[in-house]
């Protein structure tokens, strides 16, 4: 499962985790991965390039730094302009994604043009979406809450993608009349 | 690791309604403690094809193999005898006899089936405790929400022990919350009470609670285990 917060917000997740108290770069990192990395941690280098991206843009400020060799040991604390920035942030909604031109779509087309058999594709392609939806499912059974929010997230993507994968067969034989004129 | 042959099976199914077809050549198969997803559009025959499974429906022609015994050689006596030793049902609603508290309802296979009111009512309980509406007992089915009630439901299904149960929509009439959790419920108590599951839905996100699935398309069924 990818991880659920894409490289444009991980600053913000990451200013956001800031907002309850100063934190070092490792501890920021920790709490990133636990809170929303799942099966994709984030690389120590994501996190103090983007650290230093914050500090430029004075939405971070460092706090103190502990003694010693080794990596960043900044420790960071998030600035009034950072708090507006999160509040903005949280307040944007995100843009909705219609994923027109899926390549789902794009096979189901080039199959009925080139004389195959779209209902094969469908029907390989429902069950392909079932066996991840029975690995999200089991793996919602056995996490905590929030590992259910992530899972029930991705479970309900899938499902609307098996719901236009139901809707496309049942409209199969329109589709072909139309595509291959 | 499944045994070599499956508990039930139907080969080559046809059921027709007048001049409409409803199953076509429908094939299925389910081992004990399996639990398949039968999937297709409404009116594709996926119910046709359970109530065949479950002996409530006679098929045209085709076979019907449950432990080893074929269905259409037994009479009506025998296949109702099997389906209340044997077989499990739970539904989308309506199901649950109003007049009776919530473990009277849940005990009443076992009382048809002659079990004393103690033994039928303590086992009952039991059942209800493990789909966590053992609070309920002392209520009637109008007094209780409907993901309570299809508990209830599931636990009188499941109280006999059946070797099969039969579900059909059971999430059908319950919010998104409440039919995960029947779902859950349902699926671990039959695993672990070793009983294969028959679950009829057009929903893929209860399909997701199956080992594997048949979709049922025109009449016609699909293992799609054997298509990936």
């Amino acid at each position: 499962m990818a991880c659920i917060v894409t490289g444009m917000s991980i600053g913000h997740a990451l200013l956001g985790l800031l907002e309850s108290g100063p934190r070092h770069g490792y501890d920021l990192k920790r709490a990133f991965d636990e809170k929303f990395g799942h099966d994709r941690p984030l690389h120590y280098g994501q996190v103090y390039s983007t650290m230093s991206r914050l500090l430029k843009n004075g939405l971070v400020e460092v706090d103190g730094v502990e003694a010693g060799d080794g990596p960043d040991r900044k420790r960071y604390a998030i600035t009034d302009a950072g708090i507006t920035d999160v509040a903005r942030w949280l307040a944007t909604p995100e843009k909705p994604e219609p994923y027109l031109q899926s390549t789902l779509y794009t096979k189901v087309v080039l199959a009925l043009m080139t004389g195959r058999d779209a209902s094969d594709l469908l029907d390989t392609q429902r069950a392909e979406h079932l066996r991840l939806m029975r690995i999200l499912t089991d793996r919602k059974r056995r996490g905590d809450l929030a590992d259910q929010l992530v899972c029930d997230h991705a479970l309900f993507h899938l499902e609307a993608d098996l719901r236009w994968l139901e809707l496309t067969a049942a409209r199969l034989d329109g589709l072909t009349k139309e595509v291959r004129g | 690791m499944m045994p070599a042959g499956p508990l039930l099976a139907a080969d080559s199914l046809h059921k027709a309604y007048g001049p409409t077809p409803a199953l076509d050549g429908a094939d299925f198969s389910i081992h004990g403690g399996e639990v398949v997803a039968v999937m297709g559009p409404s009116g594709s025959g996926k119910s046709t094809l359970l109530h065949c499974l479950a002996g409530i429906v006679t098929p045209d022609s085709g076979t019907i193999t449950y432990a080893g015994r074929e269905l259409s050689a037994m009479n009506d006596t025998e296949r109702s005898a099997l389906r209340r030793s044997d077989f499990g049902f739970v539904f989308q609603f309506g199901q649950l006899v109003p007049e009776l508290t919530c473990v009277e309802n849940v005990a009443l296979p076992l009382r048809l089936n002659g079990a004393g009111r103690r033994d039928a009512e303590r086992t009952a309980l039991a059942w209800m405790e493990r789909l966590e509406v053992d609070d309920l007992g002392g209520k009637r089915p109008g007094e209780v929400s409907g993901g309570q009630g299809q508990r209830v439901a599931v636990a009188r299904s499941l109280v006999t022990n059946p070797k099969v149960l039969f579900a059909d929509e059971p999430t059908g009439a319950l919010d998104s919350l409440n039919g995960e959790r029947v779902m859950q419920l349902l699926t671990d108590a039959a695993r672990s009470a070793g009983a294969a599951v028959v679950l009829v839905t057009h929903e893929a996100r209860v399909a997701a609670y199956s080992d594997r699935e048949i979709v049922v398309r025109d009449g016609r069924s699909r293992d799609m285990e054997r298509v990936v």
